[in-house]
This record gives C-alpha cells, sequence and structure tokens, in this order.
C-alpha cells in the first residue's frame, strides 16, 4: 500500500517537515513493514533558470557541449550569472529550466549524491541543469526539463516560474510516499485511513477518522433509492455473499470535467493510473477509506439490482473484455435478474461500465463475504484492487460513507446532482464480544501489563470494553471487548493478546531462555549422516543437493522404464518445467547434472556425494483427507492422511569421474574405475560397522558387467554401484567410465544401530601360507575367497588377494588368484605341519566349492 | 686371538722396544687423524690394529718375555693399544656424524612442492550451517524431529490454522502434488513438523526441524525452487514471548557472535499468535553504519518470522491450549550461510559446482 503524506497528514496529525523515512520507521514498529519510500530524494538549493547564453563546445570525444550562463536571481548568494555545463541540447537561450546548485543533492541508486562545483570539459562547471531521471521524476533522460513546455497552458503554475525561485515544490519534488507492506490479516490498512490510525498508534498522534462525519453526512435507505434485492440461494460457509449493499445515483456529471490535480496527483503516487473523474472518483475513496466502489452507467441499467449466486453455463464479458464462464459459486451483480452486470467485488461488466460518454452513474458500495470473493478471484484469477480487500475483509460499517464521499466529489468536481433516493440494505455481520482475562496477555508475553494498559490499548484500537475496576479484575473477571468493525481479524483472546503487546510496543518484551527438560542429543541416524558425509568428503568427494525435481526424458536416459518409473512416485499438477514433473526416486537422477556440469565448467575429475530425500514407494492412492482449522482430526482420519503421503527415504548418492588420483609432477593420474566406487561403499560400511556384500548384478543405470549388489549379512538390499552403463553416459553427456552408487541410508542406519562386540586379541605368533587359486574366469572373486575362508577354518585371521594372473602359464578362460593365509591360534604357535595341513584344506574346500586347482 | 709364542727369541723381539711402540703409536694415531673418510678409517684400522699391526706382533711378543719383563711390556703395550683403539673409535665417531649429516643433507625434500595426488573433499557449507544450528539447539536440549518433503497439504496447512480460504494459503507459491484432490503438496516450510511432532511426541516438546522446502520460484540469484529451513518449536506451561526472545537472542549470539541480538517486529502468521518478524543485528556493522551494504544502513537484518503458537495449531494437534502455550520460529538456513560467509548467489549453492564447495572448510 502507497501512502502520499500529504494524504496521510490529512488524517493523522504528522510533524510538520515529516520525513517519508521516519514516517516509514514509525509504521515499522506496529508492524507496517516499509516496502519502498518515494519522492523526497532532491534537497535544495534546486532552483529556476533562465538560460542567458549557451555556448555549443564539440569535444574531442566527438561529443559536444553546452557552456550555459543561467540567471538564478539572488539564489547564488551573488545574483552573477551561474556558469554550468550542460550535454543536453532540447533548450534554448531564454528557456527556464531547473538548475541544482552546489550543496545540493540528488538521488542515485547508491544513495544521495552532493552538488559539487567541479571542473569538466575544461570549465569550471557551478551545478547542473536536471533532466527527469535525475531528479526521480521519471525515466526521461534524453534531455534536461524545460519548464516553460512542463507547465504550458497551467497559467497558474506559469507565473510561478521566475529565475531564482525553490523548483522543489514546483516540481512537486518535496512530496513523499511510503510503501507499507499489509499482512494479510490487516485488511483496513489498505487505506490511508487505516494507515493513519495505526501510525497513531505508534506515535500518540491525533487521527481524525474521516468515516464519522461521512457517516453522519450519509443518508439513510429511502424509498426513492435504485431498487435492490439480495438473494444468495447458496451461502459460503453459511455466510451470505453480500451482507451490505448501498446504490446512490449521481446525474448530469459533466463529461469533459477532469479529476482535479491533486486527486490525479494523489492516485499516481498510490499507484493507480488516473482515468476519469467517475472512475477516479471511486479509486479515490477506495484507496482513502478501503471501501471498493463500483460504478455502473445508470443508463445500462434496465431493472432491479439483483445479487445472486451464478447459475450453471452462465456467462459474462468483463470490462477487461474477456468473456468469462461463471461457476455456480460465483456471486453476481445482475441486472433484473437476469442479465449478470459483475462478479461481485472482482470485476465489473463490460455491458454498464462507465464510459467516456456517462453522466449518470450508480455508485455501489456494498459488503462482500471474504471466501466468497477469495474464491471467485482464484478461479477467474482477477486479483484486483477490490478482490484485495474484500478477501481481507472490508470493514463492514463503511458502505454508506465511502458512497456518500464518492458522491461528494462527484457533485463537486462533475457537476452532478445527487438523487435523493439512497439504497441502504442488508445486515452485514457484526464483531463478536471477546471474554477476555486480563491477566492473559501478562501470561503470554512474559511483560507485566497492568489491567490499566490492557484496557487503554483495546479502546486505543477501537474497541468497546466493558468497565471493570481493578477490584473486579483482582478477582478474576474477564473484560467484555467489542472489536471496532474495521478488525475482523479480532476473533480471540489471544488477538488481543497481540494487539496489547504490539501497540505497547514489541521492544519491551524481556529475553529469558526457557529451560526444557534435556533432550536425547543427536539421534543414530543424525550421526550416521554426518559420518557417511565426513567420511566421503575426507576420501575427496565433494557434497552437493540438488532439487528433485525430474522426468520421463531423465528415466529413459537412465535406462529405466518410464511407466513403471512414474507409477513410484508423484507428479506436481504444477512443475517448474513440463519436462520435469516427477519427484526423484533416485538421487542419481538429479545429481548427473551436476558432474556434466562440472566437466563443462572444467574441473574433469569430480567426486560428488548426495544425500537426499526419494520417494521409494507411492502412498494409498486415496487423497489425503484434512479437516477444518483448529479441530483435532479422528485417528482414523490422521492414519488416512500419514498413509497417503508416499514413502519418501534418504538415499546417498555417489558419482565419480576423471582420475581418481590425479597427475602431477609425481608421476600420471589413474582413472577412476569401478573398484573405486566399490571402495567407498566397503569403506562405508567399515565406518558404520556394518557388513555389506557385493555380488555381480545387472541393474540400470550401470553396465551390466560392472555393477555391484550392494547388501546387508542377511541379504536386506542397501543398493546398487557400478560404472554407468555406456548408454545412459551418452544419453546424459557424461564422461566416459563414470561410476557412481546409491544406497538407502535408512537401511545402513538401522543396521549399524547393533554395536559391535568386540573379540579379545590372539597375542600368539602368526603364520603365513600363500595359495595360487586357478578357476575359471566366471568364477567370482568371493566366492572363491567364502570357500577358503570356510576350508581353513577358525585359524585363518586373514586372507589378502595380492595378485591376479591370466595368461600363457595357465588355460585360456581361466585366471589365477594368489592369497595370502595368515594364521593364528589362542594359547599355541603353529607348526609348519599344521599351516600346511590348514592350508590344504582351505585348497580342497575350494576345489570342491568352485572347481579351484591349486597352481604350484 | 693369539696364545704365547714359545717359538720366538725374545732377545729378537725388537718391537718391544718403548721407541718403536711410541713410534707405531704415533703412526697410528696419524693415519686415523688423516683417515678422510669411513672406508680409508677402516683400511688404517685394519694397518694399525689388525693382526699383522706392530702393536698386534708386540701384544704377541709379551708371552716370550721373562715373567719379571712381562708386566712393565705388557702395561706399556696395552697402554698404546688403548691409545690407538681410542683414536680410532674418535674419528670413527667423528666420520659416522659427518656422513649422517651428509645423508640428512642429501635426502632433502622439497616441502614447497604440491600434494594434490588425492584433494580432499568438502562437506556442503549449507549442511554444514545446518549442523551447526542443530547442535546450538542439542547445547540447550532441545531435540530435532524430522519429516517429509512430499507432505499432506492438512499438515502443511489446515493443521497450522492456514484455512483454505484464507490469502495467505495463497501467498505461499505451493507446488501441488497430481491430481489436484491428491491432498499432497511439497512442504512449503518446515512447520508441518511441529504438527508431526506434536501428535508423535506430544507435550512438553521443544524441538528444531532443518530441512528442504519448496516453493515455486524459478531459479536465479535470488531464489531457489528449493531451499533450506530451520524451525523451532517449543510447547510447555508458562511458555511466553520473551521466551521466544530469549532463545532467539541465544541462536543469533552463537551463530553470529556476542552482541548479535534480535528484534521483533509486529506481523502476521496464520500458526502464530501473536506474530513477529524477527530481525536480526547487523553484524557488520551491528548498526553503527548508516551507509552499510549489508543492512543497508538500518542496522538490523530480516531473518525470519516467529510467535506465540496459535491456539488452534495445539487444538489441532490434541494439545490442551488453556494448560499449554508455545513459541514458534521459522528462518532460512541458506540466508544465515549468506549472511555468513558472503555468498552472492543462490545458484552457486544448489548447482553442486566443486569450485564452491572446496572454498570453504568442513567447519563453518
Amino acid at each position: 500500500m502507497r501512502v502520499p503524506l500529504d494524504w496521510l497528514g490529512e488524517y493523522a496529525v504528522l510533524p510538520a517537515k515529516a520525513r517519508g523515512v521516519d514516517i516509514a520507521a514509525d509504521l515499522v514498529r506496529v508492524g507496517l513493514e516499509e516496502e519502498g519510500l518515494y519522492g523526497g530524494g532532491v534537497t535544495g538549493p534546486l532552483v529556476v533558470g533562465r538560460v542567458l547564453t549557451k555556448e555549443a563546445e564539440p569535444q574531442r570525444n566527438g561529443k559536444t557541449i553546452n557552456w550555459c550562463s543561467l540567471d538564478v536571481a539572488a539564489a547564488n548568494g551573488s545574483g552573477a550569472p551561474q556558469w554550468v555545463v550542460c550535454g543536453a541540447h532540447n533548450f534554448e537561450v531564454g528557456d527556464l529550466v531547473a538548475v541544482i546548485l552546489p550543496g545540493g543533492t540528488l538521488p542515485t541508486p547508491e544513495g544521495p549524491m552532493e552538488v559539487t562545483a567541479r571542473k569538466t570539459y575544461g570549465h569550471l562547471s557551478a551545478g547542473m541543469i536536471c533532466s527527469e531521471r535525475e531528479l526521480g521524476l521519471g525515466e526521461d533522460h534524453d534531455g534536461i526539463i524545460v519548464l516553460t513546455n512542463r507547465f504550458a497552458g497551467d497559467e497558474e503554475m506559469l507565473v510561478r516560474l521566475v529565475p531564482g525561485a525553490d523548483a522543489i515544490p514546483l516540481l512537486g519534488l518535496d512530496r513523499e510516499t511510503v510503501e507499507v507492506n499489509v499482512t494479510p490479516d490487516r485488511g483496513y490498512c489498505f487505506s490511508v485511513r487505516g494507515i493513519a490510525r495505526e501510525y497513531a498508534h505508534a506515535t500518540g498522534a491525533t487521527f481524525t477518522d474521516p468515516v464519522l462525519a461521512l457517516r453522519a453526512a450519509a443518508p439513510a435507505n429511502n424509498d426513492a433509492g435504485y431498487p435492490v434485492r439480495l438473494e444468495d440461494d447458496a451461502p459460503i460457509r453459511g455466510r451470505a455473499g453480500c451482507g451490505r449493499y448501498v446504490a446512490r445515483i449521481v446525474r448530469g456529471i459533466d463529461v469533459t470535467a477532469p479529476s482535479p490535480g491533486w486527486l490525479r496527483t494523489r492516485l499516481t503516487e498510490a499507484g493507480m493510473r488516473p482515468i476519469s473523474l467517475a472512475v477516479d472518483v471511486t479509486n479515490y475513496v477506495m484507496l482513502g477509506l478501503g471501501q471498493p466502489l463500483h460504478a455502473f452507467d445508470l443508463h445500462t441499467l434496465t431493472g432491479d439490482l439483483v445479487v445472486r449466486r451464478a447459475r450453471a453455463g452462465e456467462r459474462m464479458t468483463t470490462l477487461d473484455g474477456v468473456d468469462r464462464a461463471l461457476a455456480p459459486e460465483d456471486l453476481l451483480i445482475t441486472d433484473g435478474g437476469e442479465r449478470p452486470i459483475a462478479i461481485a467485488g472482482v470485476m465489473g461488466g463490460a455491458a454498464t461500465e462507465v464510459t467516456s460518454t456517462t453522466t449518470d452513474v450508480l455508485i455501489e458500495a456494498a459488503y462482500f463475504d471474504p471466501t466468497s470473493i477469495a474464491r471467485s478471484a482464484r478461479r477467474h484469477r482477477l486479483p484486483s484492487e477490490a478482490s484485495r480487500r474484500f478477501e481481507r475483509g472490508v470493514d463492514t460499517d463503511l458502505a454508506a460513507a465511502a458512497a456518500e464521499l464518492a458522491v461528494q466529489l462527484l457533485v463537486r468536481f462533475g457537476g452532478g446532482v445527487a438523487d435523493p433516493g439512497v439504497s441502504d440494505i442488508g445486515t452485514p455481520p457484526t464483531p463478536s464480544t471477546i471474554a477476555l482475562d486480563p491477566t492473559l496477555p501478562s501470561r503470554r508475553i512474559g511483560v507485566d501489563y497492568p489491567a490499566a494498559t490492557v484496557l487503554k490499548v483495546l479502546r486505543e484500537i477501537g474497541c468497546a470494553v466493558s468497565e471493570v475496576s481493578e477490584a473486579d479484575v483482582s478477582e478474576g473477571a474477564a473484560l467484555a471487548v467489542l472489536p471496532p468493525t474495521w478488525r475482523p481479524d479480532l476473533r480471540t483472546p489471544l488477538d488481543l493478546v497481540e494487539e496489547v503487546a504490539r501497540i505497547d510496543g514489541y521492544d519491551k518484551i524481556p529475553s529469558i531462555l526457557p529451560t526444557p527438560p534435556g533432550g536425547r542429543g543427536l539421534t543414530h541416524a543424525q550421526r550416521v549422516r554426518r559420518l557417511v558425509a565426513t567420511v566421503l568428503a575426507g576420501e575427496g568427494l565433494h557434497e552437493m543437493w540438488s532439487a528433485p525435481f525430474v522426468g520421463d526424458a531423465r528415466h529413459a536416459a537412465l535406462g529405466w522404464d518410464v511407466a513403471q518409473t512414474r507409477a513410484r512416485t508423484v507428479a506436481l499438477a504444477n512443475p517448474l518445467s513440463e519436462e520435469q514433473p516427477l519427484i526423484r526416486t533416485s538421487v542419481l537422477a538429479t545429481m548427473v547434472d551436476a558432474v556434466a556440469r562440472n566437466v563443462s565448467r572444467g574441473s574433469k575429475d569430480v567426486g560428488l556425494f548426495e544425500i537426499g530425500s526419494v520417494v521409494t514407494g507411492p502412498g494409498s492412492g486415496r487423497p489425503a483427507p484434512t479437516v477444518q482449522v483448529g479441530v483435532h482430526p479422528s485417528s482414523d482420519i490422521l492414519a488416512a492422511i500419514h498413509a497417503a503421503v508416499p514413502e519418501q527415504q534418504r538415499h546417498l548418492g555417489i558419482l565419480l569421474t576423471g582420475d581418481r588420483d590425479r597427475a602431477g609432477w609425481w608421476g600420471g593420474g589413474r582413472r577412476a574405475d569401478v573398484t573405486d566406487v566399490l571402495a567407498l561403499v566397503r569403506s562405508l560400511g567399515a565406518a558404520l560397522g556394518v557388513q555389506v556384500t557385493l555380488t555381480p548384478d545387472t541393474q540400470a543405470p550401470y553396465h551390466p558387467g560392472r555393477c555391484a549388489r550392494v547388501s546387508l549379512a542377511d541379504g536386506t538390499l542397501v543398493g546398487h554401484a557400478g560404472e554407468l552403463h555406456p548408454k545412459v553416459l551418452l544419453a546424459l553427456d557424461l564422461p566416459e567410465r563414470t561410476v557412481g552408487a546409491e544406497l538407502s541410508l535408512e537401511v545402513l542406519t538401522t543396521a549399524s544401530e547393533q554395536p559391535t562386540e568386540a573379540t579379545t586379541l590372539v597375542t600368539s605368533p602368526v603364520a603365513y601360507s600363500d595359495i595360487a587359486l586357478v578357476v575359471d574366469e566366471l568364477v567370482p572373486a568371493a566366492a572363491v575367497e567364502e570357500a577358503v575362508r570356510r576350508g581353513a577354518g577358525a585359524s585363518l585371521e586373514g586372507i589378502a588377494l595380492f595378485d591376479v594372473y591370466r595368461g600363457d602359464q595357465i588355460p585360456a578362460g581361466h585366471k589365477s588368484l594368489a592369497y595370502r593365509l595368515s594364521f593364528r591360534e589362542v594359547g599355541r604357535t603353529l607348526t609348519t605341519e599344521q599351516v600346511s595341513g590348514l592350508r590344504d584344506a582351505a585348497v580342497a574346500a575350494a576345489a570342491a566349492a568352485v572347481g579351484a586347482v591349486q597352481r604350484t | 686371538m693369539s696364545g704365547p709364542n714359545t717359538s720366538y727369541d725374545p732377545v729378537e723381539v725388537a718391537a718391544l722396544d718403548p721407541a718403536a711402540i711410541e713410534a707405531a703409536v704415533a703412526a697410528a694415531l696419524a693415519a686415523a687423524d688423516a683417515a678422510p673418510d669411513l672406508a680409508a678409517l677402516k683400511a688404517a684400522r685394519t694397518a694399525h690394529q689388525g693382526d699383522r699391526s706392530a702393536l698386534a706382533l708386540a701384544n704377541r711378543e709379551i708371552g716370550a718375555l721373562p715373567p719379571s719383563a712381562k708386566a712393565e711390556a705388557g702395561q706399556r703395550v696395552g697402554q698404546a693399544r688403548a691409545r690407538v683403539a681410542q683414536a680410532f673409535t674418535a674419528r670413527q665417531g667423528i666420520l659416522e656424524a659427518e656422513r649422517d649429516e651428509r645423508i640428512l643433507v642429501e635426502e632433502a625434500v622439497d616441502v614447497t612442492l604440491p600434494t594434490g595426488r588425492r584433494p580432499l573433499g568438502r562437506r556442503h557449507p549449507t549442511e554444514l550451517m545446518a549442523e551447526r544450528i542443530a547442535d546450538v539447539f542439542v547445547g540447550l536440549g532441545w531435540e530435532l524431529a524430522e519429516g517429509p518433503e512430499v507432505e499432506a497439504e492438512w499438515f502443511n496447512f489446515d493443521a497450522l490454522n492456514f484455512d483454505a480460504d484464507h490469502p495467505a494459503r495463497q501467498m505461499q507459491d505451493t507446488f501441488y502434488v497430481e491430481p489436484p484432490e491428491s491432498g499432497l503438496i511439497l512442504r512449503t516450510h518446515t512447520s508441518p513438523v511441529q504438527a508431526r511432532a506434536l501428535l508423535e511426541r506430544g507435550v512438553p516438546l521443544y524441538i528444531a526441524c532443518l530441512g528442504r522446502v519448496f516453493r515455486t520460484d524459478e531459479l536465479d540469484a535470488t531464489h531457489m525452487p528449493a531451499f533450506h529451513q530451520v524451525e523451532g518449536l517449543a510447547v510447555d506451561e508458562g511458555i511466553t514471548m520473551a521466551h521466544l526472545k530469549g532463545t532467539l537472542d541465544r541462536l543469533a549470539t552463537e551463530l553470529f557472535g556476542q552482541g548479535i541480538t534480535t528484534r521483533l517486529r509486529p506481523s502476521y502468521f496464520p500458526f502464530t499468535e501473536p506474530s513477529a518478524e524477527m530481525d536480526l543485528r547487523c553484524f557488520v556493522c551491528r548498526g553503527s553504519d548508516s551507509a552499510c551494504r549489508t543492512c543497508k544502513g538500518t542496522g538490523w537484518i530480516e531473518w525470519g518470522g516467529c510467535g506465540m503458537v496459535n491456539e488452534n495449531v495445539l487444538r489441532a494437534c490434541g494439545v490442551d491450549p488453556q494448560r499449554y502455550s508455545g513459541f514458534a520460529f521459522g528462518m532460512g538456513i541458506d540466508r544465515a550461510l549468506m549472511f555468513r560467509t558472503g555468498v552472492s548467489d543462490m545458484r552457486d549453492m544448489i548447482e553442486g559446482d566443486v569450485r564452491f564447495t572446496a572454498q570453504f572448510g568442513m567447519e563453518i
């Protein structure tokens, strides 16, 4: 809401020479946050100057500047000509211009700039001839302001243009507008009246409610008024769509009469475009008092005004020229009950619009139900100045006063005549009395508010409060508080508590640390996440996070079944991109973009990880139910809400590309391969104390021959790791041999919850024995090792694969795996014979299990 | 080792002549001193201390002397041999020390060489910031709560007193899940975790929730469709707005340093009543610089929203508002990171460029 200060000053007494910045600071205290300040950026001396001489001087840079002397009378202290350099050319000797003298300041995006006499283009330029943009009056920077042109035709202004005159008021540069943000509960602050009231609360300034006099002047309903009928047969949430409807008529308005300059200026400063007297007046009243009005061209109306809900299939063309299908919940103003002429409180119809030939108007000032208006505005995507106010709640006792002001302005400036006939029908909702325990504000805020303070604040904001004595209060008597008609947001005792705290000042609230009973610290799951991230960062990977949006194309690129993947997750109704309507089922699906981005930006050796939420299963598939605010749902409804939310898990994604070990002066680099990502998976298992098993698997998006299934000892799936499939790499424009893994942190967390059981260290001597086993190429190493472990028995302490050989010495299609076995037994030293026996048993077990032959 | 030598005629034994022994010692000492390195010393030692050396021969001849001469000759030869041995040992020590020193010099490595064979990775600073905030609350005895990102509308809105028709509900730029009647959304704030925690854990309750939230904002330098919030909720008997202020002040001080406190300004949120915006004392100028770029000269920086938990929220979660009251607050973690580290373009935080993370240590 933009508030021109002179308008604010009409309703509240402002300090002399009040600055916008100070007014804004006062308003912040009561909850009206500053959004912007307009005007007031120019400080004097900015004076009228007459161009005496103008010498064009071409410059070496191709520009031509003008070396000018100006008559600024005594404004420069001497009365001598003021010499300035000017780059513009749109003026002649004799013109009157606005010139800022040294000591003046101009607004710039970087803050105020002080004008000084300075050397430029070989002259001492003592000031500047100003353009619109330099003065913050507009965007025009093509030339300077020629005052005689600017005020052409305005005799009143032209006579004030004398050299040396203060140009700040002439150009309206002394006017300031403060823009504040109005929170959705404060509908009344969408008016100068409301802001003025709040300014008075913030500062104690005297506030004069303009509505009081207007309400007294407004005539009552009579038989001669334009016939209006309220026929809402389908109220929303039990509330009538139209609570009150005032119709006033002004006839014989001069179609050529413009809005007065001050009114147009105020509208412009408040952010609205002046159009015509009738339209400007309705907007002015809305901005001033907060009551949206609508003006109908009286001659386009043929019957009674009937306010009713729309009928199925009904249509109307709104004044923006759009033909709209109406919904049965839309509240309409109709002509004679048949022809829709306005979507109530949202937008009028084209057919009854006030035009440049309208002489007789019907002014509508009504109270419409906030919910009804909010829904219509949303349905038709027509947020308007009117709907914004109605949906936040307009003062329920404002319609007659607002219509009266509109009528007065049309009569005064349009030469019209007000009809004696007045329609003012309906009963708007009235505020309900709130029982307030006067100690509640103190108990909720932590500031000791005496009952007298509570009473004073509530009365100050316009509440009617029952008379109670301090004695009554000490006996626990509640105050009966009737909020004012402009505060529909005051409904509960806590709403009043806020008012007490707000008006008394939030700055008085002390700072006290509460004393909770003590918590459990981080959970195991939270510690696991930190540990995993720390381990991976220590392994050279960078943590990242990405937005979870994906689409079918990404799933296809990853080699997944598009339909199945879509069925496993949820889609957004309003995605940012039509290509990415789905929520990811995998963190790799969104991480891959970062790999490609790094590579394209020149980081070719990259390790990334992300711990992020993914959808792992659909919810119940039934809509999540909801219940009215403030109501505790039944356990059945709560269960249904929980069931509808899709299952989500935290996944860990890892991607490595380029060199795992970098090249440098020490030698060549080593490209990341699948063993690196498998090693990371094993390291994580070790860090968490979880035994993870890797077995060959084929699973998109991985290379079918270079993919491992990661599982727990009991077979529970943790995830997969491997080299990405060449087709996937191609489709996603990733470097070849990029490797990755995706693991369920949920599974790892659960598995790591059990504490490790320690074994006592055996200190007897260790014995080593080496074996080389030749097996078929297809036999996995893990199977060989498993057989060796089993065969070697409990004395086997360690097994290390130290060589893999393929070549002439062994049959084709085979490989030789060389292991070093280490043995140790409690309480005795193993003899050579014993070690040989254990080794032979291991070899025999491998022979039996995987057909291994010992290489000799 | 040599035994008594009976075949020698003592008269012939010139080697036992004191002058000859003295000469042999002198020669040995000179040789030891002259040896330039350990190899030369070893050779000299063989020549002067070895079996064939003059002193060794003299020693051997002692046995052939008559008993009356043995003692004197033995003493003379023994002293001579000891002097020689000592000289060689001393020289040996000097040469070994010289060698060791030389080797250490030769083994010197240029420690200024680069060492980035496998550079350290990094945590994401946003996550570190979140952990830092979480630890402040854990330190205060609060617990951390979590909730899903795809959330039921009831938890995100209705439970928090956002009426379906209230303008505040339209101001959230919500991502809705298809079909529109699914009743699901992407959570627009971490506040639904308030309702989940109240329902699951009951009261008294002191929880912080840190997590990712979503709004329909296109990605640019100052907006992200996904970002991070921290939410705090305390519900207990006798909780007041002063406790809210105390908690916020403590958090501000822990994160931004001594003297950095907060300011409350009246505002509106459906889930709190009274409601407030919280401002953070500008940690750059501390309110002392009217030209400060960080706070634009106001001395304060907008930090988040807060207030006393609306009674309708307590009711929706089955908590008796007559007995319990509470406060809640929420603020942006990404924003806190930007304050703390001067990150100026939000895209840097979400794009996963390793050059971004590489700037930071792993303690924010």
